[in-house]
């Protein structure tokens, strides 16, 4: 793979039913690319919960892909609300997802430390009232 | 074990995947919550959830999960069925409750992630 491959998705806020359709390409994007099935896993896993947070907690946003032959780079960015305490939200079991999220299967608190340990890198950038970004790194070894 | 022994010994039914009843599954786990399952990879799992939704599918497609089934005789809707058949996974019902699926199958050998 010489060039890098983007991918770009919309990801609407509040239908979460579709939520985890982006995550999904990705994965199968990278699959067909030839990747490492623990690999492509551990990215898909890592931006299935992102892409999640960010329909029950953001109201939707956009994702970026940057795929290299030695690194997969995934920027989720929404115009949320922000994260008030990263420290408080990156805990286990640290949720403020109402009852209705629960139902879903989701808001247990594990979506970020769940992230945190898929991937090699990550960044939270995030500004309350404005949004937050959340850049992966996934290093192919 | 195979997926289809695995219908034999929950009593179940395919309610899609007839074509898949030959894989193997070697790892199980049980939940209702899509978190605790992405915490935790094992390789060849089924999923057993007595929660409905398209979620429960995307989880067990990022996981590479060979099987779902639903426990407590639940049934899920077609949107979920079409989404399952596109990613090629199997979707089994059983009338029995959580804690007799997960038990019936671990007395025939499958284990959780640990392997205990
Ligand atoms: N994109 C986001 N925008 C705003 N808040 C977020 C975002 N992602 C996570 N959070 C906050 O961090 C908390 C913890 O996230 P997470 O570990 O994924 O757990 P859960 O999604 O189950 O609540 C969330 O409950 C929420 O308060
Ligand atoms: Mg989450």
């Amino acid at each position: 793979m010489q060039d890098t491959v983007k991918l770009h998705f919309d990801v609407s806020g509040n239908d979460f039913t579709c939520a985890g359709e982006a995550s999904g390409k990705i994965k199968r994007t990278l699959k067909q690319l030839g990747f490492d099935i623990s690999l492509v896993r551990n990215v898909a896993i890592a931006v299935y919960e992102a892409e999640i947070n960010m329909v029950i907690h953001a109201d939707g946003g956009v994702i970026d892909v940057d795929i290299d032959s030695d690194c997969i780079t995934v920027v989720l960015k929404d115009r949320g609300p922000g994260i008030p305490d990263i420290e408080l939200a990156m805990k286990e079991g640290y949720s403020t997802a109402p009852e209705n999220v629960r139902m879903l299967g989701f808001g247990a608190g594990m979506g970020l430390p769940n992230i945190k340990k898929y991937t090699d890198e990550m960044n939270i950038d995030t500004v309350i009232g404005v949004g937050t970004t959340i850049t992966l790194k996934v290093y192919n070894k | 074990m195979k997926v289809k022994e695995l219908v034999e010994i929950l009593d179940g039914s395919v309610i899609f995947g007839e074509d898949y009843l030959d894989r193997d599954v070697f790892k199980a786990c049980g939940s209702d919550m899509m978190s605790d399952v992405l915490a935790f990879v094992k390789e060849q799992a089924v999923l057993l959830t007595g929660l409905v939704n398209p979620q429960v599918v995307r989880t067990a497609e990022m996981m590479d999960i060979q099987c779902i089934v639903f426990v407590r005789g639940k049934n899920p809707d077609i949107s979920i069925i079409n989404l399952a058949e596109d990613r090629e996974i199997p979707l089994i019902s059983t009338n029995l409750e959580m804690f007799t699926s997960c038990g019936r199958l671990y007395e025939h050998g499958l284990r959780g992630g640990s392997g205990v």
